[in-house]
């Protein structure tokens, strides 16, 4: 089998009016894909991912060019090819009020599988899933990992001839996230499916056959994932961290300068980099210092940090904070949170189960576990929005459960979503979120116009139409305008692409600099490498806390990343967990 | 692939859209809950009969005519009378609003009324301004008859007395504002359980996402708005006998024309609301907006343009045009026309024929918003 699955030339697709508010999605993309293969679409957001999905599927239609898809030609006959296809969009629409079982049933009835196939393919699914005890389950009452694994499988209710998967991954735990892979593969191994899968994560990219790395609706480049790995050849290096230097200040280190290197990222307590190719070698030296370098094997990654970073030029570079005086109340060693023996029900459901640990003044601590595991409950707990049910908990020196107003007036915090009004201009959000917190007058706008510098934002620019980077900035700027000791951020940078992430990251350790106590969660387990300590939590269970390298001790020989660490640990508390209940 | 098409696929979305109706409380609430208040509400609560009304009659003139005259006003259920001697006492009990209205018998009234030109003063309260027509038209009522049974008595010096009208009512012998009312409630069910419950249906797949997931698969739009129309079309089936049974038995309203025709033309009139409903929800795509819309598209415009409470020959020319283009207008007609005429067909077979090419007008319509197409 050597057929084509799809053949695009010249696609354009714009969305708006033209010379009003013209956005380009698509902009003269040619591509073929093969049938039988994995096909992997990459790219920073904004880069065309979804509309080309859309378009594939036969629910967008371009402004021009031709697209084929399995010899039909789509902008002709979308039924044609929907008849054939298996689509699912990064927001799978499960009926949430309808059961698993049901809603399985629906897909399978609206693709007319017949009753035999049905009984082998569901008990197949489930299988895969894992989510044969919860049939009866109403979708609604899953977890996000669960839901999204449903999603794959009333995708897959029948074998289709080609299978579209949009960011299957988004906001979905590493358990999860390497379960549905493994159906993937399993379907790509057993029936030779043919699937086309756009991705956030390049560890996914790198394991399908052929990758696309798009950029603003254009192809940068595509090939075997090695192939395309081997372009930053020579050029990636592993710097080890010395001892009392932690690793996040050794990448800032290295990602401000940026004639010599491309992109730097924390890993194991080392920092792996991109050399600029041509770099001053002296400068190189003059940087390092006695830092021992060694050289590594090029990845997909750091050829897509090098594309990209060719592409975006200095724009994208992050927010880099320098260290402000703030106000702090008392600087003594005494830790700014206090957690003993936490305790949340929810009915009979215990979401937080005895938890306790401090966190020290300037810190970066991040809360990690998979969907379900109570880090939003202990994450609204320590803001003081949602109260304990038991423990004692105690903000920037203030009793949570006796003095919760003020205690909120310390902390800034960053909703998943950001809470911003997107018909206000940036500082009409500003003043508002400044009022709220007690600013006013001069004191207002000295502080609007020192975060404005801070984080590089556009006053007069409507807040709606600022691009995904720069709402999340906006965003943090309003949570440190009454200038907090701590800064909460809830799932920051999920969804958003690695160039926004580290950017982001740059902010959040230059921040950390200035004295201001950082508590985040995140499902992108790398980013754990950037926390003085991390908690990881399951099913309400503290299962381990401490330094990244602690926890990679902890988790055993083998894990190298903390993906791997992670999955090991909280494999290990469950099987743990399930022999204690066959004793018991 | 296979087995099934057109039929099995629209089985099984008419399954998802039944279970998911049957598993939000609050859909059923509206659908079943709000029109027994409705009926109660309108049924009861509103009505324009005036019921012991208080007049103050004041008695200037106290002959055993005079009291005769009056005496009639005090043996209606409509008015109850309080008797006063002096005029300034009965305008400050109309101000303070313990009366309605005044009647004052002049001093001279017993002589004017022998030489046939008597002559009595009422004063109404106009605040209420129907109210006090009702008024009026009771208390001459009144007092025309009480004088008519004097001149019966060929009691001929009030021969001369005036001119007697004879009124009657037709259709509404009773003329009782419910029996005017209950018919129009139907249409105003119809019309909020079609258009509000299914004003959210189309909308929320698109917020939830979940229009997108099955798109791609071989639906066809029809299929979707078929399936989203039968379950409500049962909801509102059950509406409509609640409707009809308090219609015969809690109101008593006759119902003249055939029990069959009313089914029929109310059904055919809930499929237009339901598909009104759809066609905002598909092309709103927004449950909030939806919602609004469909308030001020139909039930508002339900309530107030379709000669439910206003008759429609009285209003300007704009809104006459406006009502005329009004599905509710045309079913109101027909159902009011079934219940107090009978079935006088021309005006039936109009309403039906419009309301038919309304319901198709708006099914295609639907169809057309939900084009397998994202952008």
């Amino acid at each position: 089998m050597t057929g084509i699955t799809i053949t695009a030339k010249d696609l354009r697709k714009t969305f708006g009016t033209p010379g009003k508010d013209e956005a380009v999605a698509l902009d003269g993309l040619s591509l073929t894909i093969r049938e039988g293969e994995l096909t992997a679409l990459v790219g920073p957001d904004g880069a065309g991912k979804t509309t080309l999905m859309r378009l594939f599927a036969g629910l967008l239609k371009p402004q021009a060019g031709s697209l084929s898809v399995l010899g039909i030609d789509v902008l002709a006959h979308p039924q044609a090819v929907q008849d054939r296809i298996s689509y699912m969009p990064q927001r799978f629409g499960l009926y949430e009020d309808l059961s698993v079982q049901e809603n399985l049933d629906l897909y399978a009835d609206l693709h007319g599988v017949p009753m035999e196939q049905r009984r082998e393919r569901f008990a197949r699914m489930l299988q895969m899933t894992d989510l044969a005890r919860f049939t009866d389950r109403p979708a609604g009452k899953l977890s996000g990992g669960m839901k999204q694994k449903l999603g794959l499988a009333c995708t897959l209710v029948r074998s289709p001839d080609l299978l579209l998967l949009d960011e299957p991954s988004v906001g979905v735990d590493p358990l999860s996230r390497r379960d549905l892979w493994a159906i993937v593969q399993q379907l790509v191994e057993d029936e030779g499916l043919s699937v086309i899968v756009s991705t956030a994560y390049l560890d996914e990219a790198e394991r399908c056959a052929k990758v696309f790395v798009m950029d603003r609706g254009r192809l940068l480049a595509e090939g075997a994932p090695e192939a395309l790995a081997s372009r930053a050849r020579g050029l990636t290096l592993t710097a080890a961290s010395p001892p009392g230097l932690p690793a996040r200040v050794l990448q800032a280190r290295l990602m401000d300068a940026r004639d010599l290197v491309i992109d730097a990222v924390p890993e194991a307590g080392n920092v792996r980099f991109i050399r600029q190719p041509g770099g001053d070698e002296a400068a190189m030296q003059a940087l390092l210092g006695d830092i021992p370098v060694t050289p590594r094997e090029a990845e997909l990654e750091d050829a897509f940090m090098m594309m990209l970073h060719q592409q975006e030029g200095e724009a994208q570079a992050g927010a880099v904070i320098e260290p402000a005086p703030v106000a702090l109340s008392a600087q003594d060693d005494k830790p700014v949170i206090v957690v003993r023996d936490l305790v949340r029900k929810f009915g009979d459901f215990t979401a937080v189960a005895s938890t306790s640990f401090d966190v020290a003044r300037g810190e970066i601590f991040g809360l990690l576990g998979p969907n379900g595991a109570g880090k939003t409950t202990t994450f609204r707990m320590l803001c003081g929005l949602l109260p304990a049910t038991s423990g004692h908990l105690e903000v920037a020196g203030r009793d949570l459960r006796t003095a919760r107003a003020a205690a909120r007036g310390r902390i800034g915090y960053v909703a998943q979503k950001f809470a911003l009004y997107g018909n206000l201009t940036v500082r009409e959000n500003l003043e508002f979120f400044g009022g709220a917190y007690g600013l006013g007058g001069k004191a207002l706008r000295t502080r609007i116009a020192e975060t404005a510098a801070q984080f590089d934002l556009d006053l007069s620019a409507p807040s709606g139409s600022l691009p995904t980077g720069y709402k999340q900035r906006l965003a943090m700027a309003t949570g440190l305008l009454h200038q907090p000791e701590i800064l909460f951020l809830d799932e920051p940078t999920s969804g958003i692409d690695p160039l926004a992430r580290r950017a982001f990251w740059r902010t959040i350790t230059g921040l950390a600099g200035t004295g201001v106590t950082i508590v985040i969660t995140t499902h992108f387990m790398e980013e754990a490498e950037y926390c003085d300590r991390i908690a990881i939590q399951d099913q309400g269970e503290m299962l381990v806390i401490g330094t990244p390298q602690a926890v990679r001790d902890e988790a055993g020989g083998g894990a190298r990343t903390m993906n791997d660490a992670f999955i090991a640990i909280v494999e290990q508390h469950r099987a743990r967990r399930d022999s204690g209940q066959v004793a018991a | 692939m296979t087995s099934g098409g057109f039929p099995a696929r629209l089985a099984a979305l008419t399954r998802k859209e039944v279970r998911q109706m049957l598993r939000d409380r609050s859909n059923l609430i509206v659908g079943l809950a709000l029109p027994l208040v409705l009926i109660l509400l309108f049924g009861y609560g509103l009505s324009f009969d005036v019921t012991d009304a208080r007049i103050a009659v004041v008695l200037e003139d106290s002959s055993p005519i005079t009291l005769n005259a009056v005496a009639g006003l005090a043996g209606t259920d409509y008015l109850s009378p309080i008797w006063l001697q002096s005029m300034p006492e009965a305008e400050a009990m109309i101000r303070k609003g313990e009366a309605d209205a005044i009647l004052r018998v002049p001093a001279e009234f017993t002589a004017e009324l022998a030489q046939g030109r008597g002559r009595l003063q009422l004063i109404l309260n106009g605040v209420d301004s129907s109210t006090a027509q009702a008024i009026q038209g009771y208390a001459t009522g009144a007092i025309t008859n009480a004088l008519q049974h004097l001149a019966d008595r060929s009691d001929t010096r009030f021969a001369a007395s005036g001119v007697t009208v004879v009124a009657r009512t037709w259709f509404n012998e009773a003329s009782s504002s419910t029996w005017f009312l209950v018919p129009g409630l139907i249409a105003l069910v119809m019309t909020l359980i079609g258009a509000f419950l299914t004003s959210l249906l189309i909308a929320r797949e698109w917020e939830r996402g979940t229009l997108e997931s099955l798109f791609v698969t071989p639906v066809r739009p029809l299929e979707l708005v078929l399936s989203k129309l039968a379950p409500y079309l049962i909801i509102g089936a059950i509406d409509l006998v609640m409707c009809l049974l308090a219609a015969r038995y809690l109101f008593e309203v006759p119902m003249r024309g055939s029990l069959w025709l009313v089914v029929l033309a109310s059904l055919l009139y809930l499929l237009v609301s339901l598909a009104l409903g759809l066609w905002i929800s598909g092309t709103t795509r927004n449950q909030f907006a939806a919602s609004q819309m469909a308030l001020l598209l139909s039930f508002m415009p339900a309530m107030m343009l379709s000669g439910f409470v206003f008759d429609l020959r009285n209003v300007p020319l704009v809104i006459q045009i406006i009502s005329q283009a009004l599905p509710a207008t045309h079913f109101m007609a027909v159902i009011k026309t079934l219940f107090l005429a009978g079935d006088y067909w021309p005006t039936i077979l109009r309403g039906l024929a419009i309301l038919t090419l309304y319901a198709a007008l708006l099914i295609w319509a639907t169809h057309r918003t939900l084009a397998k197409r994202l952008d």
